[in-house]
């Protein structure tokens, strides 16, 4: 009787896993469903039992049972850790990933499950929050803050209910590592909570999971309810989303939890001290939870021992869109984005030469290859005007549009916006429409009038089925005086627009409350700037991109 | 006053911590409390940071981002609403970046607003325009071809404002003012992103939706979305003058915003004490009963009821009534005549009303409507504490932990200081209400009662007594006070008292209809959950044991050391703008002003002096005492200032039987009102916007009532009261109220230190204010019972001779609607009847079901007294057995149905426990259908004859 290894991953599912799963259970296999390794060109992945290890083929389909069986398919892999794809890769918190049954407790604790728990719990709170500092673990959802210096302004908030509250609300487009890992190793988070509960203090904790991801609620749901007893006293709930990227932003996530509609409140004050319900709350990324247990497990050192300048540890990298090999890859600090794009992701799937990659999801700054040189580095990252975010790298070969994917930023924004800041809620649709002007412009080099917008969000005039109300058609005709230009003279060249771009790119950046509005100006300057013979211009010298 | 508007600081005041700190703000250094915001700090030092989103009566947003600042060190612009002040920090509120980034922000707001600020309703009122200029905007680039929310419908539903999204810039004030301010949480924005717009409820129209009207986000908008009627048909004010409500006893103060002689709004004055800038919807925005045609403007006599009106000179109706009063103490006895003062008048013209009768008709037969609303309160807390007032002011509440509020309904009745309530709820203290309806404290939008104890009507006495016994028997009443502020001995016989087994909540289930162990939770919740305060209303007093009930609660305050502090208290929640100051200035028949009996020969000796005549030494009749003695024929003439007896009193037909024996009734009122109907003499009264005066709220608060415009009838009421006293011969001279609040303090020890000039100065004073209490007293007993010890009082409970039974099986008890006020007289002459129409009868669906009755049919409501019809609301509010409704409207005529039980100290009705039987009906009843036909007789006005 064989035993087989089968992902229940959504990804793998998607591709075909579960008839594989049902195809060798029929054939009388004993198949065990484990989370996603983490390369999906090999999926659906079967692994099978065999005296010299787990040996994989990927992919394979429901017909391949046999041959996978008696080891002549094709698609033999060998051993799937000995693959280059994960040899490189130094799994700190993607460790079972792919590897137990997720749901197994027994699973769990025979690979070093619940020992970052037990080590935290016989040391005193500030003991914990001390080692979390040591290991210079920073957010993952996109901030970089430090993890230990949040759990410390929670430890030291005054007593009374505390809460820890799980960001897994994971919104940015090509990102997929939270999810993997609640679907293929959930009492990792758990655990990661539960040490964080007693590091602060707190009862009670809140995982947000967006409702795009059923496998993952699902599967937490499930293992929170067999783990119970475990972290008990330390109680633990899923919340589902509702659909809204804003409410990945951590205090409309909080309003969300609460039954609001989720809004970005204003900080001060810090959800640190007035969080969930008015109460202290620890807020973080699931991956920054989940690095949680291998630091109490292993040491603040062995966890800082790799990274690069103030980014310790790894970083789960997601490489997603036009690219060979997509997949997760945990590794270090430090690598460089060349080395992810070319090296380890094989360049685009397309065969074409990549033009341009989008890093830290959405708001994330787009870079040539001439910028492959940056290491993956909160800092690096910064100071070319672009972000690590979640570390979602999305790939593009040379056919895409910088301009569009300006456009599209702008109106990711406008469809994401929560409403509540001036900047975001108005700027981002004026953001589409003088992308529309400027896309209209370049092809003619002359003044054009926009194009009408198709679409949700530009489709008001047609809802209320009144009129725009412009000061063109009548009401209000006599104040036009009040403003030095009349508006149906607005100067539509793309310098002048281009212009405009800028400034509102910049009211945006500064003015914005929240990260939505304040980010997307990355990837629409960072595609002017890099692309500018997308807008219209002329094309910079090439000398950089060697 | 000449119009400006009230400084806004953009964020509320800091958290008092005591702590402050110094930075630097524009290169200015300065020192505040800790947790300032940037934004307050700038504005209280005399600069101004561009702001949209932020007004001081709200908590901070942080939306708008147009108050974006540098803070030295700091990365980015904090926004300076939502940035708190820091020791050492180095503010710039203005530079160059930032002026960039405001106008950046502004172009956007202005390529989604309508540019017909010529034509808008608010120009020259407007934030966004003043913004727009401040920041220096002078281009919008995007032009206006793009994505658009103007040109959607205006919501014209609510009768007082208008609602226009087109001019609406999401600020979220509107919403925010709703939640925080009002707590009524109807208002929020729909949808997300660019597609944000005000939405109240679900989608609704804003008349149809939970708002009440209350103007809170009217105030709070920014631009013209939400904008008075009154300013688009008027246009913005000029000027703005500081007077106080003329409606319930919360003492609201407002704005009266006026262009020329017209009164433009009614705008909540932020500095008022008692409302702290808030209001509802009969202060803010039904005073056009001032301007109604149904006022009486000149005066009117008739020889008797049967004819019609005579229009005659100011001259010949004073001298008409002067003569009748006169003619008929001569034939019938100095005794035979007396008078009425008005809760609505001002302390000033209370105050010459029992003038005029103790000092011109020479005997003690004055009394007030206090006689049927809280003359228990005035007996109960003299009898315990020594005074009859509540003990705290509004704000205390804000220190409460544990609310418990007795037989009174304030979102409807005093909705102002509801939402202070609630607001201290949302806050986490705790709230019992006991209260035969389920009132909307008991469970609303982020408010919700602990405890409900939904006793049967009339059994008040017997559930706090029973509160009473698990405090006492559980220990858990606070010996240490007791011992130091009462007497102990009294205590112990109370305790006794209290302690019997009959007492306990389990005997007296069966009474009550309330589960014990509820009692037992709400009696040790209130006595162990921090400072206990309580709130009582007219569902207290208006029993046959309602001085007991005052004095069972008293007990229960005192025993659990709930008296003397902040956050703790018995308070009434009084019905009349002024009938806390009624009571003060000497309308009862036993009492001088501050209450002092009018048999205590020095305090006589010390009015005699002032006023030269020889005053009566016994107690004068009460209402139902002098309509008793007009039905034996005894008592035959009456001045009624500001009160219609016929509708608010008991049993109707004996208080129309008593008028009827009458030979001279005089009424002031602004409209034939319904006691009118038996009067003689009619003097048209004057509103409060036309007069100076002080009116008293439920606080102690003595606040200025100011003219701002002048009286449409041609004289002040207490022009009119002087010219009747003197057409009798007294000789008034007085030419401005304040020389009678001079008189006042000079005759009253509790008021000797209120005059004008200092409630010029400082707004307001809560009395006592004299040499003892210089600056008035917030709160009372706090160094001890006014009274010396307080004093426990045993409270028997005796059930009401009212007793339901097989014809009368369905107890009635009657109250209020936030809409309307008290017998409808103004707020029936306003767009309020859009709320309220007519009165309801409300009845539980089984009741209804028992008897085939459906939401909406006309029903007989039938007691002892009386019969009337009206229309059936089937809802759960109420209990099985119990029904309820409101005394608005004429046409119901409530009255008819109560009866004549009342308190067995101070007569004060029994309204609120009246056995009632139910039944379908066709229509009105025969005795609706002759009063109504009567009433229309009586009001004819004969037609001005040509002069000869």
């Amino acid at each position: 009787m064989s035993r087989v290894f089968i992902s229940r991953d959504m990804a793998s599912v998607a591709l075909g896993a579960d008839d594989v799963a049902r195809a060798f259970a029929q054939a009388g296999c004993e198949v065990v469903r484990t989370g996603a390794r983490g390369l999906f060109s090999i999926e659906p992945l079967v692994e099978v039992e065999t005296q010299a290890g787990r040996i994989g083929f990927g992919p394979v389909g429901p017909g391949d049972v046999a041959a996978v069986l008696d080891g002549t398919h094709a698609a033999r892999l060998g051993e799937v850790e000995a693959l280059p794809f994960f040899a490189g890769q130094q799994r700190f918190t993607f460790a079972r990933c792919g590897v137990i049954d997720p749901l197994s407790l027994d699973d769990y604790a025979a690979t070093g499950g619940w020992q970052g728990l037990d080590a935290a719990r016989a040391q005193a709170a500030q003991q914990v929050v001390d080692t979390v500092k040591a290991s210079g673990l920073r957010g993952r959802g996109g901030a970089g803050f430090p993890t230990g210096i949040k759990w410390q302004t929670v430890l030291d908030a005054s007593a009374g209910d505390k809460y820890i509250v799980c960001n897994a609300d994971e919104g940015d487009s090509g990102t997929f590592a939270d999810r993997m890992l609640m679907e293929g190793d959930p009492y990792c988070l758990i655990e990661g909570m539960a040490i964080a509960a007693h590091a602060v203090g707190a009862g009670h904790g809140y995982i947000y999971i967006r409702s795009e991801y059923p496998f993952a609620i699902a599967t937490m749901r499930a293992a929170i309810a067999a783990s119970a007893h475990i972290v008990a006293p330390f109680t633990l709930e899923v919340r589902e989303g509702a659909g809204a990227y804003v409410c990945g932003e951590e205090t409309a996530l909080l309003d969300s939890i609460e039954g609001k509609r989720g809004q970005v409140r204003a900080k001060p004050p810090l959800p640190a001290l007035q969080g969930l319900f008015g109460r202290p709350t620890v807020i973080n990324n699931v991956l920054s939870l989940a690095a949680v247990p291998f630091i109490l497990a292993h040491g603040a050192e062995a966890y800082a021992a790799v990274g690069f300048g103030r980014s310790r540890g790894t970083m789960p990298v997601q490489l997603a869109g036009n690219v060979r090999h997509g997949g997760l890859y945990e590794v270090g600090f430090g690598i460089t984005l060349g080395e992810l794009v070319n090296a380890i992701g094989g360049g685009t799937a397309s065969r074409r030469p990549v033009r341009a990659v989008q890093v830290g999801g959405p708001l994330g700054a787009y870079f040539p290859p001439s910028m492959f040189h940056l290491p993956f580095d909160y800092e690096a990252f910064a100071a070319a005007g672009g972000l690590i975010g979640h570390a979602g790298i999305t790939v593009f070969d040379d056919s895409v549009d910088m301009a569009h994917m300006a456009r599209f930023a702008m109106e990711f924004c406008a469809a994401e916006s929560c409403g509540k800041c001036t900047p975001c809620r108005i700027g981002s649709t004026r953001g589409v429409e003088v992308m529309d002007r400027i896309i209209g412009a370049r092809g003619t080099l002359k003044p054009v009038r926009p194009e009408p917008v198709e679409g949700r969000l530009f489709s008001s005039q047609e809802k209320g089925g009144a009129s725009t109300g412009s000061a063109r058609t009548g009401e209000g005709y006599l104040d036009r005086a009040l403003y030095s230009r009349a508006p149906d003279r607005i100067d539509v060249s793309i310098e002048a627009q281009t212009a405009l771009l800028r400034d509102l790119a910049d009211t945006m950046k500064y003015g914005s409350l929240c990260a939505l509005g304040g980010f997307t100006p990355y990837p629409v300057l960072s595609a002017l700037d890099y692309f500018p013979e997308d807008f219209g211009a002329p094309a910079p010298l090439k000398e950089a991109a060697a | 006053m000449s119009f400006t508007r009230e400084t806004d600081h953009g964020t509320p005041p800091a958290i008092v911590t005591g702590k402050s700190v110094t930075l630097t703000i524009d290169g200015q250094s300065v020192t505040l409390p800790e947790g300032t915001s940037i934004m307050r700090a700038a504005s209280l030092t005399g600069g101004s940071i561009p702001k949209l989103c932020a007004t001081d009566n709200v908590e901070s947003f942080g939306s708008c981002r147009l108050c974006l600042v540098e803070v030295e060190g700091r990365n980015g612009y904090p926004a300076s609403c939502t940035t708190p002040v820091a020791d050492g920090m180095v503010v710039r509120t203005q530079t160059e970046r930032l002026k960039k980034l405001r106008r950046g922000v502004m172009e956007l707001y202005i390529s989604d607003h309508p540019l017909d600020c010529l034509t808008c309703g608010a120009n020259g009122d407007c934030e966004l325009q003043d913004q727009a200029g401040a920041v220096g905007l002078r281009d919008v680039r995007y032009g206006y071809d793009g994505a658009t929310n103007m040109g959607q419908a205006k919501d014209q539903s609510n009768p007082y404002f208008d609602f226009d999204p087109s001019k609406c810039i999401v600020c979220s004030r509107c919403v925010r003012a709703c939640d925080e301010v009002q707590g009524t949480f109807a208002l929020t924005i729909e949808n997300m992103g660019f597609d944000s717009k005000v939405s109240a409820s679900q989608g609704e129209d804003f008349l149809g939706s939970e708002c009440v009207s209350c103007g809170a986000c009217v105030q709070a908008c920014p631009t013209a979305s939400l904008i008075e009627k009154a300013v688009v048909e008027i246009g913005t004010p000029d000027r703005a003058v500081v007077t106080t409500c003329a409606y319930c006893g919360v003492g609201c103060t407002f704005r009266a915003e006026m262009r020329g002689e017209e009164l433009v709004r009614m705008v909540p004055w932020k500095d008022g004490k008692a409302n702290r800038g808030h209001s509802c919807v009969k202060g803010r925005f039904a005073w056009g009963y001032a301007q109604h045609q149904d006022r009486i403007l000149n005066p009117m006599i008739r020889a008797s009821v049967s004819e019609p009106w005579r229009e005659v000179s100011w001259d010949e109706a004073i001298a008409y009534t002067a003569s009748e009063f006169r003619r008929i103490q001569s034939q019938y006895g100095t005794r035979s005549i007396g008078g009425i003062t008005s809760s609505r008048c001002t302390n000033e013209e209370t105050f010459l009303v029992q003038k005029l009768i103790r000092q011109g008709f020479g005997n003690n037969n004055v009394d007030t409507c206090a006689r049927v609303c809280h003359s228990p309160t005035g007996y109960g807390l003299s009898h315990t504490f020594g005074t009859s007032a509540g003990t705290q002011d509004f704000d205390s509440v804000m220190q409460a932990d544990v609310i418990l509020v007795i037989g009174a309904n304030p979102t409807d009745g005093h909705p102002v200081f509801a939402s202070r309530m609630k607001r201290r709820l949302r806050q986490g203290a705790k709230l019992i209400v006991m209260d035969p309806r389920r009132t909307d404290l008991v469970k609303s939008p982020h408010v919700e009662a602990e405890h409900h104890l939904p006793l049967r009507p009339g059994t008040n006495v017997a559930m706090l007594t029973a509160m009473a016994h698990v405090i006492v028997t559980e220990t858990l009443y606070d010996e240490a006070f007791i011992r130091e502020r009462c007497d102990w001995d009294e205590f112990a016989d109370w305790a006794d008292f209290v302690s019997e087994a009959a007492r306990s909540p389990e005997a007296i289930e069966p009474l009550t209809g309330v589960k014990a162990e509820e009692v037992r939770a709400a009696a040790r919740l209130y006595a162990t959950g921090g400072n206990g305060a309580i709130y009582y209303g007219l569902g207290v007093t208006e029993h046959s044991q309602g001085s007991s009930t005052v004095m069972a609660i008293a007990n229960l305050a005192m025993a659990t050391g709930n008296v003397g502090r902040e956050g703790v208290g018995v308070n009434p929640l009084r019905g009349q703008n002024n009938v806390q100051g009624a009571c003060d200035m000497g309308s009862f028949p036993h009492e001088f002003s501050g209450y002092r009996h009018v048999s205590d020969t020095a305090t006589r000796q010390m009015f005699e002096a002032a006023w030269g005549v020889a005053l009566d030494a016994e107690p004068g009749l009460r209402i139902p005492n002098m309509l008793d003695a007009a039905t034996d024929g005894t008592f035959k003439g009456l001045f009624v200032q500001g009160e219609d007896i016929l509708q608010s009193d008991p049993n109707t037909k004996h208080v129309a039987a008593g008028l009827a024996a009458m030979e001279c009734v005089v009424v002031q009122d602004l409209f034939l009102n319904e006691t009118a109907n038996y009067a003689h003499v009619f003097l048209p009264g004057s509103t409060f916007l036309e007069k100076d005066g002080t009116f008293t709220n439920a606080e102690r608060r003595i606040q200025r009532v100011r003219k701002v415009m002048a009286p449409l009838n041609g004289y002040a009421d207490w022009e009119i009261v002087q010219l009747v006293a003197n057409a009798m011969g007294l000789g008034w001279t007085y030419d401005h109220p304040s020389q009678i609040m001079d008189e006042i303090a000079a005759l009253t020890p509790t008021f000797a230190g209120v005059h004008y000039g200092r409630l010029e100065a400082e707004g307001s004073l809560q009395w006592p204010a004299n040499d003892a209490a210089p600056d008035g007293t917030p709160t009372m007993h706090m160094d001890g019972f006014v009274r010396g010890k307080g004093k426990f009082v045993v409270t028997d409970y005796v059930p009401t001779d009212e007793k339901t039974g097989p014809r009368f099986p369905l107890l009635l008890t009657t109250g209020r609607i936030l809409s309307h006020y008290n017998v409808g007289a103004q707020t029936r002459r306003t767009a309020n009847t859009a709320w309220h129409p007519e009165d309801r009868l409300e009845m539980h669906p089984s009741d209804a079901d028992n008897r085939g009755l459906k939401d909406g049919d006309w029903v007989t409501l039938r007691s002892r007294a009386g019969e009337t019809t009206l229309r059936a609301l089937v809802t759960e509010r109420v209990a099985p057995g119990v029904v309820y409704t409101t005394f608005h409207h004429p046409e119901t005529q409530a009255n008819v149905i109560t009866t004549d039980y009342s308190d067995w100290a101070t007569n004060c009705p029994e309204y609120k426990v009246t056995a009632v039987q139910v039944m379908a009906s066709n229509g009105p009843s025969d005795w609706q259908q002759n009063y109504a036909d009567q009433a229309r007789q009586s009001r004819r006005i004969a037609p001005l004859e040509a002069a000869e």
